[in-house]
């Protein structure tokens, strides 16, 4: 069975705490940004493409590649590889840049 | 942008012609401006005489080139914040309309119609219809493309010196790499056009003028037109090294929002002035609140290329037989390309003058002490 990274550094981790994906409960830990919260969920994509609208996530993991843009209570275009989950946080799935409410 | 129109119009008279550039396309102030083509922005004169015709050369461009040169006749909006700027506005398009520009004056209660996201605090503005909007790098790119086989494209090879015959005219010039012979020989350099003036013996006062940029994240449509402050208009035709700004925002069709401008002599210094940038975003966040809750995701500068009395260099240079220049087009050299393109195939194939060119003469500074 494959070993998590927190089993190979043998971590002793808080107690999960839970944040969310368009409402669904997505268990975090301590420490863990929100991309990796949802990538330990199994969850792969949470943007869709401005043209397109093709599924992403996370890429590059570092802050570098912008891939993984999420909204983050409320708030459009956090890089979730970066952004540190805390308890209760609320994400959603971004569809394309994120700011529809700004059109004109 | 510049040189890329002079070769394209050259070429398209019959001419052959080599293009040089010690860089890529667009690595010099075209990749480092943005892309508005205003003639808003300009009194009546000679400037405005060559951007209305610009206006019209770019329109026909537009046709041939592909898309993604982000052609857009977008149309101008110029805001006045109280009511002495808005008599001066008044006034300004009132010379421009005489001058061939189309201007309507928009009451404070209809700018909202115009550009949804424009604070209140307005007293009115002017919409200027013909002002447009391309992306310079891929317009220069795709400009020199569309020019054909006449032209052929050197690009990572500088120009060292010019090579001229007995009686001083002009046979050439001297690359990093070798000899390129020609008759005529523009200098389309830019900021740099001073320098390669000083190559041929002659002086062109050719200074950098340096303007910052803030782009946004990607955003849908929240600026239809370029918009821009009154004040714009005098800050352009200052003369003084000291810092201004003044708002100008911008949509692309790629998203993000353009803000400007700044404009400073300081040489080429290129470190990151945080005082430019904060007044920037002050300034575009005064006219559209939406944009403070927008992130910025980088900035670049340019050396826009400043000549004394803010007009171009174009055409044959009476000191040296054969050189001509087509530079120094400051703020407005995407804009005022393709007439100055033309006006320079004209020029070297002997045919009919366009405009009346004295105003450009590169010869019209006294030379320095
Ligand atoms: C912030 C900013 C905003 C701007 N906004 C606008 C705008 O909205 N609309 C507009 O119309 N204009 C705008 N401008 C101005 C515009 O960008 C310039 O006027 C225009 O790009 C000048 O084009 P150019 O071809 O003359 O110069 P450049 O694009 O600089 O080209 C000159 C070329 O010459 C090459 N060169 C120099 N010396 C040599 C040599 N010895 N040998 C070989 N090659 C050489 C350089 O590598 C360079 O590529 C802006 C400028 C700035 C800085
Ligand atoms: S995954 Fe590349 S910036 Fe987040």
């Amino acid at each position: 069975m494959a070993r998590t990274p927190a089993e190979l550094v043998g971590a002793q981790p808080e107690p999960p705490f839970e944040i969310t994906l368009d409402g669904r409960p997505v268990a975090a830990l301590t420490g863990q940004s929100v991309a990796a919260a949802l990538w330990a969920a199994g969850i792969l994509a949470w943007r869709t493409t401005r043209v397109g609208g093709r599924p992403r996530g996370a890429f590059c993991g570092i802050g570098q590649c912008y891939d993984c843009l999420a909204t983050v209570n409320g708030e459009p275009n956090r890089r979730a590889c970066l952004v540190p989950a805390r308890p209760g946080d609320a994400i959603t799935t971004q569809e394309g840049h994120g700011r529809a409410d700004l059109s004109v | 942008m510049v040189g890329a129109a002079c070769a394209y119009y050259a070429a398209r008279s019959g001419l052959t012609v080599t293009v040089l550039d010690r860089g890529p396309v667009a690595g010099g102030t075209t990749g480092a401006g943005e892309g508005n083509l205003l003639v808003s922005d300009k009194e009546p004169g000679p400037e405005l005489e060559l951007a209305l015709l610009s206006s019209q050369l770019w329109r026909e461009l537009a046709e041939l080139l592909p898309p993604v040169t982000e052609y857009e006749p977008k149309g101008g909006l110029v805001v006045a914040s109280g009511e002495a700027g808005m008599a001066a506005l008044r006034d300004f398009a009132a010379g421009q309309e005489n001058a061939g520009v189309t201007a309507h004056e928009i009451p404070a209660d209809r700018l909202h119609d115009l550009e949804p996201h424009l604070t209140p605090a307005l007293a009115g503005g002017f919409h200027y219809p013909q002002d447009a909007q391309v992306q310079p790098a891929l317009a220069a790119a795709h400009l020199l493309k569309a020019a054909g086989e006449r032209v052929r494209l050197r690009l990572g090879e500088e120009v060292t010196g010019l090579l001229t015959g007995a009686s001083g005219e002009v046979r050439g010039v001297r690359t990093a790499s070798g000899e390129v012979h020609g008759p005529y020989v523009v200098n389309a350099a830019g900021t740099w056009g001073g320098e390669l003036a000083r190559l041929a013996g002659v002086e062109l006062p050719v200074l950098p003028r340096r303007g910052f940029v803030l782009v946004t994240e990607p955003l849908p449509r929240v600026v239809r037109h370029k918009v821009y402050a009154a004040d714009y208009v005098a800050d352009v035709a200052s003369g003084s090294a000291a810092l201004q700004t003044s708002a100008v925002v911008e949509g692309t069709p790629a998203g993000p929002v353009l803000i400007g401008a700044s404009r400073e002599r300081v040489g080429y210094d290129r470190s990151l002035s945080v005082e430019v940038l904060r007044r920037l975003a002050a300034g575009a966040t005064a006219l559209f609140p939406a944009l403070a809750g927008v992130r910025v995701m980088r900035t670049y500068a340019g050396f826009r290329p400043y000549l004394p009395d803010h007009l171009p260099a174009i055409g044959p240079d009476p000191r040296v037989p054969g050189l001509l220049h087509a530079c120094g087009h400051e703020g407005a050299g995407i804009g005022l390309a393709p007439a100055t393109g033309l006006v320079i195939a004209r020029y070297l194939t002997g045919g009919e003058p366009l405009l009346d060119t004295a105003p450009f003469r590169p010869d019209r500074f006294p030379a320095a002490v």
